[in-house]
This record gives structure tokens, sequence and C-alpha cells, in this order.
């Protein structure tokens, strides 16, 4: 493996995306979540909802900072690392960007003010009424740029112009290109299951931890409710986008599977080692049937396998393996916890149920695992074109050096590293205190809810020293 | 006939983004520089605080910036992001740092507070240069040939794109400094209105001498200005003098106004000095959006991509400036001691 301009381009572009996906997939179902308990205080003027609402925002605030920032850096490495491809499809998937920042970021970044800082200084009704902008610009964020990616996966409604370049012929089929809709479901339940995990997770810690107060109790119950009803649905979803990845992409599916040879009643694979060299999958166990019943809803259907593609169009078949796995693994364990949740709850043991609260906090994490894997199933998959079928990603690269891009690579991991590393203490420190049953809400009009001050830490100034 | 039109109101566009980007994020940027100057970490919360709640609608000033020139002009996209890889890479790394230290300056403890302070004023200053290293780089031009950029990774590091990024931190500092005339008061007041005399100064000079430089950068310029080393023609140069001359007359009354303890006008002298440069830079450069390379209409998307844009661009915009200017309104006060936090 050679590390020239492409691979590093590559792997930059991975790592880059691969941590800001971890903040849309939290506070997309964060907003909403508040967007609710705001809603519920503002009805049932109950304070457990408020502090509720003051606790999560701080966390919200933190994590809404660095996605925000890290998806700065996406939308520019577009064109400094893939020029080729900007050029190629600018005419196509272009204006989606420029609705995403029309109708969505401005919406978010706005409203976000109002959010953190006009606690006092706008009425309830106008607070709540901005905490619903917010979650409203999120939900509209994913569904541009999941037209654009699912675009690139499924493309539809384009052709070549005179200049190479591509062109849409309409827009209506760019934008509800085949896996759209699908994917759109598939992430908001992922985005909102994600939240449900870290939500009850970090709940259930604090009752584990004896400051088991009023708020935690409830927000449990809100996070178990979430993760029952969506975790099912999630993979009804889940099962839509491989029956559609089928259809458009089955090099693909046959690599998540892995499957080689072409033949009905193709198995599902509980484990495997897949071996690109030998074109097999070693110590395969799996359901004989199952595949060709999940996919095509027939034993006896026949799925191509591997082979039935050229080897120069075949994705990295181990990564979107394991990484397929991965996935599927995370959601049915959200479904066995939201049963389990479902029962305790029945028998009124919610609160008191200790092993459950162990099991959750480890879960916390699951979403995101789940959606970082889901994303690399679905974009390794969809190697080695980077717009399905048209364009090659070797072709899409900047002709830049590569020293640039590993000078560059280098940097991101590093600064990522630092940035993140203390996010992540801030935010899991602000768990670990739980919310309390007197949050305070800010006191001066211009403190935001997210301030030091409401948080109960003594002024930030006299600790600087 | 129709594309150059629309190739055309999308520079204009696109350019007001640029614009807007600029008297906005400059501001809290040049916050962000002036945070050495601060007396205290007292002094450096009430800064922050005048910028907290309008940062992140700034900086998005800047993502359809660079969004709508994917969008509309994708060919010059790709022509000079590669072209100026590592200025732009580090005007991000530059951004993160920058962003994440509003929230995370209250949450850390105390090292970790002061290493967020030093990491919110570095990151400022880095920003700003790397931006003016940016915008050097973009005047000077870029080495393309059949769209594609064939240069070297280094092409923009000239002692011009030096020059611009300088000037470019002290002109932002100055836009931070005139911001925080306008939202605090007392002490801060005071000292923020001898930074922006001062700073009036040092941006004059540094607009003045990015001026001078620039016409030595291509023909077409010293030729659209009626200047050369030897000569001066008259009527050209008559026709454009007012821009020099409204730039001195506004660092004149920038000076005076933060003298005579005013409270907006030097932040809007400010951003006129800053539209003055603009307006010189854009007679400079015209017609090109690569410079001396590629015009727009050369440039632009497809037909259907701009029109599309335009149908949602018109509604919009007008809805988030209305939106925007509310919030600005809403956070209008004067930072007062007990709301300095965040
Ligand atoms: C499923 C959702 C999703 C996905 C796949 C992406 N993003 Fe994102 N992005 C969001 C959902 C989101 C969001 C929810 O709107 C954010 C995230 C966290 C946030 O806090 O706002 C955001 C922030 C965000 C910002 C900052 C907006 C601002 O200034 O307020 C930019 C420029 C991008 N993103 C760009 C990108 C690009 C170029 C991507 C792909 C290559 C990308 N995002 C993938
Ligand atoms: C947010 C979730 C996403 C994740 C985690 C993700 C992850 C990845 C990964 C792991 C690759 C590398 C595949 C490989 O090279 O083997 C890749 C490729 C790519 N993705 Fe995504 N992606 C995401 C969303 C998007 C979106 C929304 C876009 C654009 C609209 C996009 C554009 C690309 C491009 C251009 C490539 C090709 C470059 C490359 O191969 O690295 N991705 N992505
Ligand atoms: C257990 C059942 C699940 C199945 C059968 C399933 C199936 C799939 C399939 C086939 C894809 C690829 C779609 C494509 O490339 O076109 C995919 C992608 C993805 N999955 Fe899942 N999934 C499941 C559970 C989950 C869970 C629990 C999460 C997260 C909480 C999740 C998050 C994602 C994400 C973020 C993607 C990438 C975006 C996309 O292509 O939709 N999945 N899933």
């Amino acid at each position: 493996m050679e590390f020239d301009a492409l691979l590093l381009s590559r792997l930059q572009f991975a790592f880059t995306i691969g941590f800001h996906i971890i903040f849309p997939a939290f506070t997309i179902g964060l907003a909403s979540f508040l967007a609710v308990l705001e809603g519920l205080w503002l009805k049932t003027k109950k304070p457990v909802y408020r502090n509720l609402y003051l606790f999560w925002v701080k966390i919200f605030a933190l994590s809404f900072g660095m996605g925000v920032v890290s998806g700065v850096v996406m939308s520019y490495q577009l064109g400094t690392n893939w020029s080729v491809f900007s050029a190629q499809v600018g005419s196509v998937i272009g204006p989606l960007f420029a609705y995403e920042v029309l109708t969505a970021f401005f919406l978010e970044a706005s409203f976000l003010g109002i959010m953190l800082f006009g606690w006092k200084r706008v009425g309830p009704k106008l607070h709540f009424f901005a905490t619903c902008m917010v979650a409203i610009g999120t939900l509209m964020s994913a569904f541009w740029i999941l037209a654009a990616n699912s675009w690139m996966q499924t493309p539809h409604g384009f052709a070549f112009a005179n200049d190479g370049t591509m062109v849409a012929t309409d827009f209506v089929q760019v934008i509800f290109n085949p896996s759209m809709p699908i994917r759109f479901v598939h992430m908001v339940l992922a985005a909102y299951l994600t939240t449900a995990m870290v939500v009850a997770g970090a709940s259930a810690f604090t009752l584990l931890t004896k400051k088991a107060v009023a708020e935690s109790g409830t927000a449990l119950r809100m996070g178990v409710l979430m993760m029952a009803i969506v975790a099912p649905l999630q993979i009804a979803a889940g099962h839509e986008s491989g029956k559609v990845a089928h259809e458009y992409q089955p090099a693909k599916v046959a690599a998540m599977e892995g499957w080689w040879e072409t033949r009905t009643q193709q198995p599902t694979l509980l484990f495997g080692w897949p071996d690109e060299q030998a074109e097999t999958t070693h110590a395969a166990i799996g359901i004989p049937g199952m595949g060709s019943w999940f996919v095509a809803g027939d034993v006896n259907a026949e799925l191509e396998g591997l082979k039935a593609f050229p080897k120069e169009d075949r994705p990295p078949v181990w990564l979107t393996f394991w990484a397929f796995r991965i996935m599927v693994a995370m959601g049915l364990a959200m479904v066995a916890l939201g049963v389990w949740g479902a029962v305790v709850w029945a028998l009124k043991r919610i609160d008191r149920a200790t092993l459950y609260h162990r099991a959750l906090v480890l879960a916390a994490p699951s979403g995101f695992v789940a959606v970082l894997a889901g994303w690399i199933s679905a974009e390794v998959g969809r190697q080695p074109y980077v717009v399905y079928g048209v364009l090659r990603t070797v072709d899409a690269v900047s002709p830049v050096a590569a020293g640039a891009v590993a000078t560059s690579l280098l940097f991101f991991i590093i600064v990522y590293a630092i940035v993140f590393s203390a996010g992540a203490l801030y935010i899991l420190r602000l768990m670990a205190k739980g919310p309390e049953t007197e949050e305070r809400a800010p006191e001066d009009a211009s403190e935001p809810p997210g301030s030091p001050l409401a948080t109960g830490v003594a002024s930030a100034s006299a600790k600087e020293g | 006939m129709f594309g150059v039109e629309l190739s055309m109101i999308w520079a204009v566009l696109i350019a007001l983004a640029v614009f807007l980007y600029v008297a906005l994020d400059g501001f809290d940027l040049g916050v962000g520089i002036l945070f050495p100057f601060a007396k205290d970490s007292r002094e450096r919360d009430h800064m922050q605080a005048a910028i907290a709640p309008v940062w992140d609608g700034n900086e998005t000033w800047l993502v359809l910036g660079g969004g709508g020139l994917f969008a509309a002009f994708p060919k010059a996209y790709a022509a000079l992001m590669p072209a100026l890889y590592m200025p732009i890479t580090l005007m991000l790394l530059a951004l993160i740092f920058r962003g994440v230290a509003f929230e995370f300056r209250h949450h850390g403890r105390k090292t970790g507070k002061k290493w967020w302070t030093v990491a919110f004023s570095g990151g400022s200053i880095a920003a700003a240069a790397s931006q003016g290293l940016v915008l050097g780089g973009f005047i000077q031009g870029v080495n393309v040939v059949d769209g594609g950029f064939v240069g070297g990774p280094l092409d923009w590091l000239t002692p011009f794109s030096l020059l611009v990024a300088a000037s470019l931190v002290a002109g932002y500092a100055l836009l931070g400094a005139a911001w925080l005339v306008f939202k605090t008061e007392g002490e801060l007041f005071e000292r923020a209105r001898s930074w922006v005399k001062r700073l009036a100064i040092l941006s004059a000079l540094g607009m003045a001498g990015v001026s001078l430089a620039t016409l030595s950068v291509d023909p077409r310029v010293t030729e659209r200005w009626g200047i050369t080393m030897t000569s001066i023609d008259w009527p050209t140069f008559a026709a454009l003098a007012p821009l020099p001359i409204v730039a001195g007359a506004l660092v004149f009354l920038l000076w005076r106004d933060a003298d005579l303890r005013r409270h907006s006008q030097p932040y809007l002298y400010s951003v006129a000095l800053f539209l003055v440069g603009y307006v010189g830079l854009a007679v400079s450069l015209w017609p090109y959006i690569v410079p001396f390379q590629m015009t727009p209409a050369e440039a632009a998307a497809a037909d259907n991509a701009l029109a599309l844009m335009l149908w949602g661009a018109i509604p919009m915009l007008p809805v988030i400036l209305g939106y925007t200017a509310y919030v600005y309104w809403l956070f209008r006060a004067k930072v007062t001691d007990e709301a300095a936090y965040h």
C-alpha cells in the first residue's frame, strides 16, 4: 500500500467525518429531546422537566459546539482534498449543500444563541420556539446532507455535459433518489436511539451512584420508552435499507454478507473471516437460506456473490462485513434492552433494577458504535466509487502533494485528540454529577442555562487565578 | 445569455456573503485577537460575553461562502482549494480551537481554563492570519492548467501574502475593538477606545501597503488603476481616486469618534473601511473569480443548478437576515459586570 495523496486523503476524510458524525448523531436526538422537555415543562409546570432541560442543555451546548467546528472542516475538505469530485458533481449536489446552509445551518446557529443565552431575555414561549427551531434545523440539515450522500450512493436524474461534468436533468430525482427516503429514516432513528442510549445510561449511572433524584428516574423512563419503541422500528428500517442497497448496489450487500458465490439460499453469517485473496469467507458460521429470505423475501432467491463482479469493482470486503455485523449486533442489543426495560417498568421495579442500570451504563455508547459502524459499511461498501458506478474514488482526488496531506492529517489527529478528549471529559464530568432537584436557572438576564453559574460552579474568573 | 446573468448574480451574492462574513466574524475573531491585551480574566469574560450569543451565526457566513462557491462555481472551488490547501487547513484547525473555547473556557478548571484562554486567542489570531494568507494567495493568482491546479504546495507563501495576513489581523482586531466599544462600559470601554485609535492607524498602514503591493501583482491591475512605477494615467486614476480618499476620511472619523467616546460609530466606520478596501479589491480583480484565470461565467455551475439555488436564496436570505437582526437586537445591551459569564 502506497501512502500517496489518494490514500492519505481517504484516511483524512474518513477520520474527520468519523469524528463529525459522532456529534450530529447525538445533537439531532438531543435537540428534539430538549424540545420535548421544555414543551412538557410549559404544559405541566412540573419542575422536574425544567431541571432536566437545564441539565441536558449544558451537555447539548458542548456537543453542538464540537459538531459545528468539525462540520466546518468537512465543508472545506470537499474542495481541498476532492477537488476533481467537486468540479464533476458541483452542478448536481452543490445546490443541496447550498439549501442546507440556507435552510438549516443559519436557523440552528441563530436560534442556538437564544436557546443558550436568552433564558431570561425572552419569554418562555419564545424560548421554547427557539429550542424547536434548533431541533428542526438539525433535522433539515440531516435531510439535505443525506440527500447528497444518497445521491452519491444511488445517483439518479443526471447526465453529462459537453465539458464532461455532471449536470442534473431532474432535481426531484436527484434529491429523492432511490436510497434517500430510507437512509434519512434510518439515520434519524439512529440519532434518536443514540440519544436515548446516552440519556438512559447517564440517568442509570446517577441512580446507581445513589444521587437518586426524581429527575434521573424521569429521564431514565423517557430514554427507555424511546429505546423500546425506536429500536424495533430501526431494525425494520435497516431491513428496508438492505433491500434498497441490494437493488442498486448488489456488490455492497454481497460484501456485507460475505457472499462470494452466486447461488440460491444465500446464508446469513453470524461469524466469518472474509479473505479477498482466496475469494472465500473462512470459518463461516451461518443460517442457510436466511440471507436470501431477508433480502429477497424468499429462501430460494438467487443472489449475486462477489465473484459476479470484476475484481476492480469490488469493495473492501472485511471492513464492510464486520462493520455491518457490529451495527446489527448493537441494534439487537438495543431491542433487548428496550424489552428488558419495559418488563422492569411494568413490574414497577425500574428505579431499583440495579442489574438493568448497570447494563444501561455499559450500553450508553452503543449508539455511537452503531452509527459509525453503519456509516463505515455504507461508505466502504460503496467503494471503489465515490459516485456509485459513475466516478471512481481514484479519479476524484485533488492534485495536491502527498506531503501536504500527510501533514494536515497528522495535525487533524493531534488537534482532534486534544479537543475531543477535553470535550468528552467535560461532558462526562457533567453526567457524573447528574441533574439536581434544584437545577439553577440563570439568574441574570444574559446568563445562559449552560453557564457556570447555572451549573453551580463558582465564579469562572476566580478559578483562573 | 441567461447563463451569464445568473453567474453574475451568484458572483455578487457570494461576494456579499463573504463581506458579511468579514464584517461579522471579523469582530468576534478580533475580540479573540485582543484577548492577550485584556487586564485580567474577568475582563476576558466580559469580552467573550460580548460575542458569545452571535459567533456561531457569524461563522455560518463562512460556510455559505465556501459552500456557495462549491455550489455556484464548482470549477473555481476546484481550482482554488487545492492551491490554498495549507492555509485553509490551518484556518480550519484554528477555528476548531477558538470555537470550542467558548464553552470549554467555562468548564475547564484551573489549568484547563488557562489553556482554553490561550487556545481562544491563539486560534483567533491564527484563523485571521490564515484567512489573510488565503486572500493573499488568491489575489496573487494560482497556477491553473485545464481547470486543475498544477502548482506546488507552498505557492501561496510569498511576502505579499504575509503582508496581507498581517494587515488582516490588524483589521480584524480593529473590528473587534470597535465592537467592544459598542458592547462594553467602564474600564474596558476606555481600553477598547484606545485600541481602536491605535488599530485604526495600523489598519490604514496595512491597507495602504496591500493596495500598493497589489498594483504589482499583475499588469492588468496596474492598468486598471492607471498607476505604474514611473507614471500615472490621471484620467483613469481620477475615476478611482475617491476610494483611497474615502478610506482616509474614514480612518480620521474613526480616530475622532473613538476620541469623542461615541459608542456605535467606530464599529460602523470600521465596517465601512473594510467595504472600501473590498470594493477596491473588486475593482482590481474584476472580472475574475479565480484571478486572471477564470471569470464567473467560465467557472459557473449549470444554469439549472444556479436557478434552483436562486429560488432558495431569494426567499431565504431576507428571512436569515431578519432573524439574525432579531438576535442582534435581543442581545444589544451592554455587557455588564454580572452578565460577564459566558
Ligand atoms: C446526519 C446528519 C449529518 C451528516 C451526515 C453530516 N452532518 Fe454536518 N452537521 C449536522 C448533521 C450532519 C448537524 C446536526 O446539523 C450539525 C452537527 C452538530 C451540530 O452540532 O450541527 C452539523 C454541523 C455542520 C456544519 C457547521 C454548521 C454551522 O456552522 O452551524 C457544517 C459546515 C457541516 N456540518 C458540514 C457537513 C458536511 C460537509 C458533511 C459531509 C461530508 C456533514 N456535515 C455530514
Ligand atoms: C457522516 C457520516 C459519514 C461517515 C462516517 C462516512 C465515512 C466514510 C468513510 C469511512 C469513507 C472511506 C471509504 C474508503 O475509502 O474505503 C468515506 C468515503 C467518502 N465519503 Fe463518506 N461518510 C459519511 C458521510 C458522507 C457524506 C454526507 C458525504 C458527502 C455528501 C460523504 C462523502 C464521501 C466521499 C467524497 C468519500 C470518498 C473519499 C474516500 O474514499 O475517503 N460521506 N466516507
Ligand atoms: C439490526 C438491524 C439493522 C440492520 C439490518 C441495518 C441495516 C443497514 C444497512 C443495510 C445499511 C446500508 C445502507 C446502504 O448502504 O444503502 C445501514 C446503514 C447504516 N446504519 Fe443500519 N441497520 C441496523 C441497525 C442499525 C442501528 C441500531 C443503527 C444506529 C443506532 C444503525 C445506523 C446506521 C447508519 C448510521 C448507517 C449509514 C447510513 C445509511 O446508509 O443509512 N443501523 N444499516
